[in-house]
């Protein structure tokens, strides 16, 4: 039986290596107590960093739940209500949550917010909206694996890559812009816009008044589109303070229909499993159009309840937004302080669940064979699952992704400890380097399947609808 | 205690143009009745009815304008403005463009800003029935006390009767289901990390037994063969993006539900080729017709990919037995190609007649089952459509590795799915449920069916469903479509309720309306009655 293209294609990206550690994390888990030689996982941007703030404000506020005494009454009208609207208390209370992780700078309307399955769901809503079949956007790179299948996928539409170096730490120049731009034209691909994602996934990064303001009036001047992938916005933790493009819009001549935010609460709230997706666009048509498509991944009228209660409370958002950028600091400092004991550096940034690691000199070789034979070293020996830069199409080999912000203090400890017991063997093995060619030949394969992305099935009998969740959620396909 | 009312925003009105496009003759009642004079004959060429010629100029012209007007923008630079269109056939074409182009006018922007094809094909306002009259409806909700001169909403599909049943588990079970705990033990990290795209394992379970509850135990559903998506919308969109390329086509029996345009068609660029079902064999599905239409589709050089059925019918609310099932299944794997049967109804029967699933007939075959796949949802059987829960089941283990990757794009949330796994996981409930709902549901379909019948309306006997199928040819002049949507119009307008027209739903003959009643409550089936002899008396 014949299926469609779509569903036969390899376009869902499962081969690259960004997922590949997961199965080496799914087969040996790490456990402190179960299993603590396992498989440690920083391949997952996650922020599990801020969970007791929201349980205590869930305890406290059983209203916003429509399954306790206090919030049963709202029950019906919660249930039937299927407006792709969506509730209105909802939009506002968003609106206000996007203003305060902009720090009050931006003030943005209810109206423009338009629901969609998770930031997954709304980064490939946009490009429905934007974009035709075989039409392009530019990506700066290093970017986020997964913009491969949720900007092409389904939609047909590919992606450009503008390059950026260490060489300038990463920047985004209006060189590199021009430069991919000529490109896809000189290869007869239309340009409909530019995405970027500030704070930057994989490097940490946010960018600079300057840099967004010369990215606005490129986008302008060549008008095209302009997609700016927010959803790390409040996981900034120090300065610079994190600009925003609606903020810049306002003092850089720009065409409004031009620009679009998408935005989620999976990683500044550390919600993923609520699915919370936003596009918000100045563009009335994009609106209008996506609005409809948001019947294809409609957020939970219960998870929009519960949401609008939570981030109407002014007290909890500025009480939770300053503490989990304490939280985040803190871990960001514990850990590159960590590493920088065994003189490895990370590229200086301030925001994200994420630092960018330079490893460049533990390469064997500068090459993307090299980084690779490191990285398997890295999941298989030291028990890392690290994301390679590679998979994030960087053009320079030897820099690797690695979360912190979901695991508790002790798991960070074991992972920096584990590192500099690497590198202090690194050090006598690089006496000895015949042992680096049997690496190669390792029996790491290159086909996965991730527990995100997994086919194979977890039996019932290890699922019991009472299990009580353990730390981490990850680790439940083993207990 | 609230009553329940709908929360759409009444202020709200997005998709209408300001300015009115222009209508191709004649007087126009205004934008819709410009629109409809703009539909009516394109859905009379797709009946095979109406002018030949009118017929087929009007839709070549728009798509030969349409695609000058792509071509042109492709090579125009970013700074001028579009060509004008200069005869008169032309002007139709604006009508795809003028709308959005309004928008921008005022903007004073440097050129016209280009969304994708996909999104100015939607600019336009929803030019449907089913769609402007389910708008108006929420505008203006009716409400006994509260606004007792609103509009009825009969066109919306939805069990509000045994929502109360729901409520009061709720009230009786709070450990198991909140997710704030009274006992203090909340753990958060179980519902707000990241969990399967394609749902949580005990949800598949849960979902996998309420299934098989609803649809009378006769078959049992397992879990492994689900994904879950966030409502029947996403399910069926997925499932078409697994099954057939761009341009190819299913084929579906009419009448058929509305959605299935836009759900089916938009993103994914599939066709949908009715196949007419008569009232004068009870609009039953004949084979013979499936052939015909398939044939003609392979003469044009369209690919069938599949049938999409929904069983229990919607608008018709009949159920199809086994031996249809059985020549399904035949056809299918004689043109070799899919079946997706949508199954969203299953639980919402109330005659004599016991539903017979798809799985239900591959359990007593050997072979074939991967060609059939059951789309369900939580929205109907269990009043729970603002929950966004949806299912594919699939006999075929390709497609399922492809539904749970697309899955990404449209997963439910995990606090919702776990106040739905206690739910359903309570088997004595959701039988006490089951049963009450049917019985509700009996109960007022013969009120509703027996005041319509005063007026002399006939419904086709059906056994499932939310709605009836009302026969009101007799009322309309002239017996065609225009004749239909007047009425449609004057019982909006007029009688100040909203119901479906069967044009809205691909049906071949005019005069016939879905009404559905699970919205309203008993008291007030005399105000819709008496509402619409206000109608047919004047």
């Amino acid at each position: 039986m014949s299926l469609s293209e779509i569903a036969t294609n390899d376009m869902h990206g499962e081969n690259s290596p960004y997922f590949d550690g997961w199965k080496a994390y799914d087969e040996n888990p790490f456990h402190p107590t179960k299993n603590p030689n396992g498989v440690i996982q920083m391949g997952l941007a996650e922020n599990q960093l801020s969970f007791n703030l929201m349980e205590e404000w869930i305890l406290k506020n059983p209203k916003a739940s429509i399954c306790t005494p206090e919030g049963i009454s709202q029950f019906k009208d919660v249930a039937i209500f299927q407006d792709y609207h969506g509730l209105t208390q909802f939009r506002n209370a968003v609106a206000k949550f996007m203003g305060k992780a902009r720090g009050g700078r931006v003030k943005f309307d209810p109206d423009r917010i338009v629901m969609s399955g998770g930031a997954t769901g709304a980064n490939e809503m946009i490009m429905f909206c934007l974009a035709d079949p075989g039409e392009a956007f530019l990506v700066p790179s290093p970017y986020y694996p997964a913009f491969d299948r949720d900007l092409r996928w389904r939609t047909r539409v590919k992606i450009h890559p503008v390059e950026c170096t260490s060489t300038n730490n990463f920047q985004i120049t209006r060189e590199a812009l021009e430069a991919a731009y000529q490109k896809a034209q000189e290869e007869n691909i239309k340009v409909k816009g530019l995405i970027i994602t500030n704070p930057s996934n994989p490097l940490g990064t946010t960018l600079s008044r300057e840099t967004l303001t010369s990215l606005v009036s490129f986008i302008n001047e060549k008008n095209i589109h302009l997609v700016a992938d927010e959803i790390y916005a409040a996981t900034v933790f120090s300065s610079p303070r994190f600009v925003s493009v609606s903020e810049i819009m306002d003092e850089v001549e720009c065409n409004p229909n031009l620009i679009h935010i998408v935005y989620s609460l999976s990683k500044d709230l550390g919600l993923p499993g609520f699915r919370v997706g936003i596009v918000y666009s100045y563009n009335d048509d994009v609106v209008s159009c996506g609005r409809k498509m948001s019947s294809f991944g409609l957020v939970s009228s219960q998870t929009q309840h519960l949401l609008a209660s939570m981030l109407s409370d002014d007290e909890f958002v500025d009480n939770f937004l300053m503490e989990s950028s304490r939280r985040l600091a803190k871990r960001h400092k514990t850990f590159t302080e960590g590493l920088v004991n065994v003189n490895i550096n990370c590229l200086k940034s301030n925001a994200g669940l994420f630092v960018w690691m330079d490893l460049r000199h533990l390469l064997k070789e500068p090459t993307l064979e090299g980084e690779i034979a490191l990285w398997r070293v890295i999941i298989k020996d030291v028990k890392l699952n690290v994301s390679p830069g590679s998979s994030f199409q960087c053009s320079e080999p030897g820099w690797f992704r690695v979360c912190f912000a979901n695991m508790d203090e002790d798991t960070v400890e074991v992972a920096l400890k584990r590192i500099r017991t690497f590198v202090g063997k690194g050090q006598e093995e690089a006496e000895a380097p015949t042992k680096a060619k049997r690496w190669k030949n390792s029996t790491l394969r290159l086909s996965f399947s991730s527990r995100i992305c997994d086919e194979a099935v977890m039996t019932p009998l290890m699922m019991s609808p009472h299990s009580p969740m353990p730390h981490s959620p990850l680790v439940r396909a083993r207990t | 205690m609230n009553h329940s009312r709908s929360r759409r925003n009444p202020t709200r009105e997005p998709d209408f143009p300001t300015a009115k496009p222009p209508s191709p003759g004649g007087s126009s009642g205004g934008g819709a009745g410009a629109a409809m004079r703009l539909i009516v004959p394109l859905q009379g060429v797709v009946q095979g009815r109406g002018g030949l010629i009118l017929g087929s100029v009007i839709p070549g012209a728009l798509y030969y304008f349409f695609q000058l007007y792509l071509k042109r923008c492709r090579s125009a630079k970013p700074n001028s403005n579009p060509p004008s269109p200069s005869s008169p056939s032309a002007q139709l074409a604006d009508l795809s463009r003028s709308s959005s182009r309004s928008n921008l006018s005022s903007r004073g922007s440097v050129g016209p800003v280009r969304v994708s094809a996909r999104a100015n094909s939607i600019a336009k306002p929803n030019a449907s029935p089913y769609y402007i009259g389910l708008e108006r409806a929420s505008e203006d909700p009716y409400d006994r006390f509260d606004n007792p001169d609103g509009i009825m909403q009969l066109g919306l599909s939805e069990n509000r009767l045994s929502l109360d049943l729901i409520e009061t588990w709720i009230l009786e079970n709070l450990e198991r289901s909140m997710i704030g705990g009274a006992d203090g033990n909340l753990n958060i990290s179980g519902i707000a990390t990241y969990q399967p795209f394609d749902g949580m394992m005990e949800m598949k379970i849960a979902v996998a037994g309420f299934m098989s509850q609803v649809m009378g135990t006769t078959v049992s559903f397992d879990p492994s063969r689900l994904v879950l998506t966030s409502g029947a919308t996403p399910a069926i969109e997925t499932l078409c993006f697994c099954l057939a390329d761009q341009g190819n086509a299913f084929l579906v029996p009419t009448p058929y539900y509305p959605g299935f345009d836009r759900d089916m068609k938009w993103r994914t660029g599939v066709e949908l080729i009715p196949v007419h079902c008569r009232s004068s064999d009870n609009f039953a599905l004949s084979v013979t017709a499936l052939d015909q239409a398939f044939n003609q589709a392979r003469k044009r050089g369209q690919r069938v990919r599949g049938i999409l059925i929904s069983n229990p019918s919607n608008p018709i609310g009949n159920m199809l037995n086994k031996e249809t099932l059985y020549s399904l299944l035949d056809f299918a794997r004689e043109k070799n190609i899919h079946i997706i049967s949508d199954e969203i109804f299953a639980g919402s029967t109330y005659g004599s007649e016991e539903f017979v699933s798809m799985a239900e007939i591959l359990e007593s075959e050997d072979f074939d089952k991967d060609r059939v796949h059951i789309i369900y949802g939580l929205s109907k059987d269990l009043s729970l459509p603002g929950f966004r829960v949806g299912v594919i089941y699939s006999f075929n283990t390709s497609v399922l590795a492809a539904a749970k990757k697309l899955a990404r794009f449209s997963s439910v949330s995990a606090p919702t799915q776990r106040i739905l796994i206690s739910m359903l996981s309570d088997t004595r409930f959701i039988q006490r449920y089951i049963e009450t709902t049917r019985e509700r549901i009996q109960k007022m379909y013969v009120a509703f069916a027996a005041g319509l019948k005063q007026l002399g309306i006939e419904c086709t006997k059906s056994s499932a469903g939310l709605y009836c199928w009302a026969d009101m040819s007799g009322l309309i002049r002239p017996y065609n479509e225009k004749g239909e949507l007047e009425l449609w119009d004057k019982l909006l307008k007029i009688g100040k309720i909203n119901v479906t027209p069967g044009s809205a739903c691909h049906c071949i003959e005019p005069g016939w309306f879905r009404c559905c009643f699970t919205m309203l409550a008993e008291e007030d089936i005399p105000v819709v009655i008496k509402r619409i002899q206000r109608v047919v008396e004047t």
